[in-house]
């Protein structure tokens, strides 16, 4: 483990703040699986946008499932407005390669032909490997590899952030 | 640790065949029906294909026809982007004399990396896997007498989708169960996930009472096999049974195993009807039936696609 520790929930009212001041009238959330559904749900409501919110999932577009395999399945997208002409502000946890991105905006696409997509994050960890760049993050910062920034949310909707050691 | 482990399997224990449903654990047929579920909703998009098995060649094999079954692998592979190649064994190599073993090392030499085989001899497909590359996978489409697991996680999705849990179902097999690789694809399966409740109805000639073994309820009384069913399959009655010495006549059989509106109705009122494919009204189900409110047989092809979707995308990412 490490002595990095990230207060996510005052993360997150910095993240409210910034995508507050994005939104247009017609722009619609759309999260991603799983941390990032979680802000946007959370967002669409604080903010009161009285639009649907939409999840989106990188698993049937990632450039890794040859290694990788399907893994889990429980991501689903589902986007309850029209694609084609809307205005997307994707929502993410953490940004680090852009690989997810990449997937995800395929998957988007998937769906019909969005008039603009941006993205906004918690935190962007650095580590890009593909040209990709928010239009926000709540926080810029550098992580070794070997870890593992996510997510997590409590039984009360408070959200934390554990960091893990991968191999 | 056992002596042989089972073929399907890798040495982490994910499927890399499917061969049947036979030894494989609830997990992982759980695993098949939830991805399926994500699969269903491709049907849903503007584009209806994702990229898991892009550059992936998927050959099928079909050395018995079956242009309905060889259709669903087709569509299902291309909506994951594979190529696919149709190969009517039936009528190439196989009357030229070429063996199983030199047409497979022919085809691995094309790069393929998926074989679906359909075969008329119970454990084609196994001979296959044994003998095949190692990154290459084996999806059974149906051997013998042997297996059918695809149409056997079709009938599981279809059941789970109306009835959301297996625990407490009693599912009624009907027809000719002992000539169906269908059936023992389903007993296994549902077994597998719970069941506690198998029947498998039918006259005495395609309804051994040995069939107890596989821990099912053995019924030559129609009345007494669909009675409070929630489930019932019915099998296709193949028409060369009728001419041997299994039965007496079409007419005959349906007077006593086909499944009627009367007969439906001594099962449970929201009890649901499925059907293999192809039917033959009058003969294993009558037309309002096949046709009425609780049939769930054009569904079941629906899932279908889903569902070998799912089973090929999932041993595409695993390796051996």
């Amino acid at each position: 483990m490490t002595s990095l520790s990230l207060d996510a929930e005052q993360l997150y009212s910095e993240l409210r703040a910034g995508v507050g001041r994005l939104l247009a009238p017609d722009t619609v959330l759309v999260g991603i699986w799983s941390g990032g559904a979680w802000l946007a749900q959370r967002l669409n409501a604080d903010l009161k946008t009285n639009r649907p919110v939409g999840t989106i999932s990188s698993t049937l577009h990632r450039d890794d499932f040859g290694e990788r395999g399907l893994g889990g399945v429980e991501a689903s997208t589902e986007l309850p407005f029209e694609i084609d002409g809307a205005r997307i502000l994707l929502i993410d946890d953490v940004l680090a390669s852009g690989r997810t991105i990449r997937a995800v905006v395929n998957e988007l696409f998937d769906y019909g032909r969005p008039a603009s997509v941006e993205l906004a994050v918690m935190v962007d960890r650095g580590g890009r490997e593909l040209p990709i760049a928010p239009v926000f993050a709540a926080a810029k910062l550098t992580l070794p590899n070997h870890q593992r920034l996510s997510l997590a949310r409590e039984p009360d909707g408070r959200f934390t952030f554990a960091v893990k050691e991968t191999t | 640790m056992l002596a042989r482990r089972n073929p399907q399997l890798n040495a982490h224990g994910e499927l890399i065949h499917l061969l049947s449903i036979e030894g494989l654990p609830r997990a992982i047929l759980t695993q098949i029906l939830d991805t399926a579920g994500t699969f269903l909703s491709v049907n849903d998009r503007d584009v209806k294909k994702v990229p898991l098995l892009r550059g992936k060649s998927v050959f099928n094999l079909f050395f018995e026809n079956s242009t309905r079954t060889r259709t669903t692998f087709e569509i299902a592979a291309k909506r994951l982007s594979a190529d696919v190649i149709n190969l009517d064994i039936a009528k190439s190599s196989a009357s030229k004399g070429e063996s199983l073993l030199d047409t497979i090392a022919n085809l691995s030499a094309m790069h393929a990396d998926m074989f679906v085989v359909r075969h008329s001899e119970s454990g084609a497909p196994y001979l296959i896997a044994r003998h095949c590359a190692p990154h290459v996978h084996v999806v059974n489409a149906g051997d013998g007498r042997h297996a059918h697991p695809t149409q056997g996680l079709l009938d599981m999705y279809t059941i789970r989708h109306y009835k959301k849990a297996f625990n407490e179902l009693t599912v009624a097999i009907v027809g000719d169960i002992v000539h169906s690789r269908v059936a023992r694809s389903d007993i296994h399966a549902l077994t597998t996930l719970g069941v506690p409740e198998i029947r498998a109805v039918g006259p005495k000639t395609l309804v051994p009472g040995d069939l107890r073994e596989m821990g099912v309820r053995v019924c030559h009384d129609m009345r007494e096999g669909v009675k409070d069913a929630d489930v019932i399959i019915m099998l296709r009655l193949q028409n060369e049974r009728m001419s041997g010495a299994m039965l007496p006549s079409a007419g005959e059989y349906f007077k006593s195993f086909g499944l009627t509106e009367e007969l439906l109705a001594l099962a449970r009122p929201d009890a649901i009807v499925l059907h293999p494919g192809p039917i033959n009204r009058g003969v294993e189900i009558d037309s309002r039936v096949a046709d009425g409110s609780h049939s769930v047989i054009l569904p079941q092809v629906t899932f279908g696609i889903a569902v070998r979707m799912a089973v090929m995308s999932i041993l595409a990412g695993n390796d051996a």
